[in-house]
């Protein structure tokens, strides 16, 4: 195939290959590992496009004139913010990719805490210019696109590269991971072994992964739409999790989530739940 | 051997079943244990079977455990019906391609061409199918994919011997025996099976089993055995025809104390027999030139089944919760002439906070007043 068979003429893009980006800020280049498990499907996208920037495969061109940026990881260091902002100015249009860049990731479990607590980590800290909150890049400039997951898949990111290249608006993806437990024909963990799983309040994405293999779902897709959380941490409760542990299930990936850091703060500290 | 009336196999002879359906070409799917549960799988012969097990069902809760008996179906049932293996959870409808000249032309997959032979249905689920024929097969549009899967569809039945705490068939006047809908059905006995036929195949099948005459107590063993299971059914739905019924009590303040606890997962829709909500999408290649047409299931706990531009008429849970239960019990009466309900009781053991709509109805039934 090549860049000419592409039905990108009429679209966003001018004759020349589309300028994409896939940007790394804090993050564990898990997302990265996206584009490149694509495998076959990789070459045939390296031939639609131009890779300026993409520091997991090799190229470090300049951030400027952008089609499409991707940018994995969260806002951690005041470099990060300068960052954004100047590549916001150059993108047309602007992904995030997974949870730390949509939701903060796990690193926002530091927001949970004291910033004194990092000290103890780094010998010398001084030496990173790191900020008191791990936060998305949405909180910082206007994301056009937000995809979920720890890490997120190939299919997502080609879900999404399609669809900007077509000049069509992408999917959303909106349905639970219980949804996509009952179509691949996964007995539910909750129900047949009392395993505290977050599917029924987490998006799908990632085709019920964790189920598949007996395990309950640790939420790395994110909030759902209309997350019922309150009723879940009851169930937890129903399956004998104390109130801290429940606060785990919610603060973990995307702690910094909406909805599950307004759920897991319920039950953080709080004894009131016990019955 | 074969005696001409008879109509008793003895267990050492089901295998024989096997042989004959095979022998026939069918592929044969039946219960298998998988992941703590009984899940519809390949069935090579009898020994595959989940013999010896009980399920203990409860609301949002299943487990197996070691059973009293040496039987092959002395369980009620598990997350599936027939739903999955006609209606199937995801499937393309048609490829399209931009061809060299820029027209699109499109092509529809085929459709499966292997029979299929079903060991183990429950009368619910049979319901429960005639539901979805009337549904997929509804002329002038029958959907080619299920009916491609339907028409060479063998089913063998069993009567249900052993309920589980979840279920209302005897109520909903759907089990728990098997009466009619099937090709051949099972009375299991401890001895074996008494089988009678329900079709054509079943007949001309059931002519070459290795049976032997019935004695009156095998006969009467069986009847006071699905006397049992109907008895020990202690959910009910209300007797009465409830079209009507729920759709004029929109604003019962019960539907929000149901909103507290449902967690709008989609779960019960997912594993009722007769839901046959679907969404469709497109799955193009990269480079444009191609695209698949998916359709996959959908739930009406979802923001995309009431989605009309812009948003979903139906944001809130309450009003998701709402919309299943009054389609099931109350408007399904005008589209299908009966309930939407056949009472397996998937709904209440498979939703994962446990909510059980047969303890919920007579609340909303009532006027909020206590009238």
């Amino acid at each position: 195939m090549t860049p000419s068979t592409l039905p990108v003429q009429k679209d966003p893009f001018s004759s020349r290959k589309p300028r994409v980006a896939v940007l790394k800020l804090a993050s564990c280049d898990g997302c990265q590992l996206a584009f490149l498990g694509l495998g076959e499907r990789l070459l045939e996208l390296a031939a639609a496009v131009e890779f300026v920037h993409f520091a997991e495969m090799g190229p470090l061109g300049p951030l400027t004139d952008l089609d499409i940026t991707f940018i994995e990881g969260s806002l951690s260091t005041r470099e990060d913010l300068e960052t954004v902002r100047s590549v916001r100015k150059e993108s047309r249009y602007l992904v995030t990719i997974g949870a730390c860049a949509t939701s903060g990731g796990i690193q926002a479990l530091r927001n949970l805490t004291s910033g004194e607590s990092l000290s103890g980590i780094y010998p010398s800290p001084g030496f990173i210019d790191f900020l008191d909150r791990s936060t998305p890049v949405a909180s910082e400039i206007p994301v056009d696109l937000e995809l979920w997951g720890c890490p997120v898949t190939g299919e997502q990111i080609l879900g999404a590269l399609r669809s900007l290249l077509f000049g069509t608006t992408p999917p959303v993806e909106h349905d639970k991971v219980c949804l996509e437990c009952k179509r691949r024909a996964i007995a539910c963990v909750t129900v047949t072994m009392g395993v505290p799983c977050l599917g029924p309040v987490t998006l799908t994405g990632c085709g019920a992964l964790c189920p598949s293999f007996n395990r309950g779902c640790y939420g790395c897709f994110g909030p759902s739409e209309n997350p019922e959380t309150s009723s879940l941490a009851r169930k937890f409760a129903g399956l004998g999790l104390p109130p801290d542990e429940i606060a785990r299930r919610f603060l973990f990936i995307n702690s910094n989530a909406g909805p599950f850091r307004e759920e897991g703060e319920r039950w953080r500290g709080d004894h009131s739940h016990e019955r | 051997m074969t005696d001409e009336s008879g109509r008793f196999l003895e267990r050492e002879r089901f295998s024989v079943l096997f042989d004959l359906l095979r022998e026939r070409g069918y592929h044969l799917v039946g219960p298998r244990i998988r992941d703590g549960a009984i899940v519809y799988g390949e069935l090579p012969g009898p020994e595959d079977l989940p013999v010896g097990v009980r399920d203990l069902q409860g609301p949002g809760s299943y487990r197996l455990a070691p059973g009293d008996s040496g039987r092959h179906f002395a369980w009620a049932n598990g997350p599936q019906a027939l739903k999955p293996l006609l209606f199937s959870p995801r499937e393309t409808l048609w490829d399209s391609r931009r061809e060299a000249d820029g027209s699109l032309s499109f092509s529809t997959p085929d459709t499966p061409s292997r029979p299929l032979a079903v060991i183990g249905v429950r009368a619910c689920d049979l319901s429960a199918l005639e539901l979805q024929d009337r549904h997929f097969g509804k002329a002038p549009f029958p959907d080619p994919f299920y009916a491609a899967r339907r028409r060479d569809l063998f089913l063998v039945a069993v009567d249900c011997s052993h309920p589980a705490e979840t279920c209302f068939c005897a109520s909903t006047g759907d089990g728990p025996d098997a009466r009619s809908g099937f090709d051949l059905a099972l009375g299991e006995i401890d001895e074996g099976f008494l089988v009678r036929p329900g079709s054509v195949k079943g007949r001309d099948l059931l002519r070459d089993l290795p049976l032997s005459s019935s004695d009156p107590v095998m006969e009467e063993t069986l009847s006071n055995q699905t006397e049992r299971a109907r008895i020990f059914q202690q959910r009910t739905l209300p007797s009465q025809n409830l079209r009507g019924a729920l759709a004029g009590r929109p604003d019962h303040p019960h539907w929000n104390s149901l909103a507290t606890r449902c967690l709008s997962c989609g779960n019960c829709t997912s594993v009722c027999p007769t839901c046959f909500c679907f969404s469709e999408h497109e799955d193009p290649s990269l480079d444009g030139l191609s695209s698949q047409h998916v359709r996959q299931w959908d739930s009406c706990f979802t923001p995309g089944h009431s989605y009309i531009h812009p948003a979903p008429l139906r944001g809130e849970t309450r009003f998701r919760y709402r919309q299943w239960l009054t389609h099931k019990l109350d408007y399904w009466h005008d589209q299908y002439g009966r309930s939407g309900c056949v009472g397996c009781g998937r709904c209440v053991s498979w939703c994962p906070v446990g909510i059980d709509f047969t303890a919920d109805l007579p609340i909303l039934l009532e006027e909020p007043d206590g009238r």
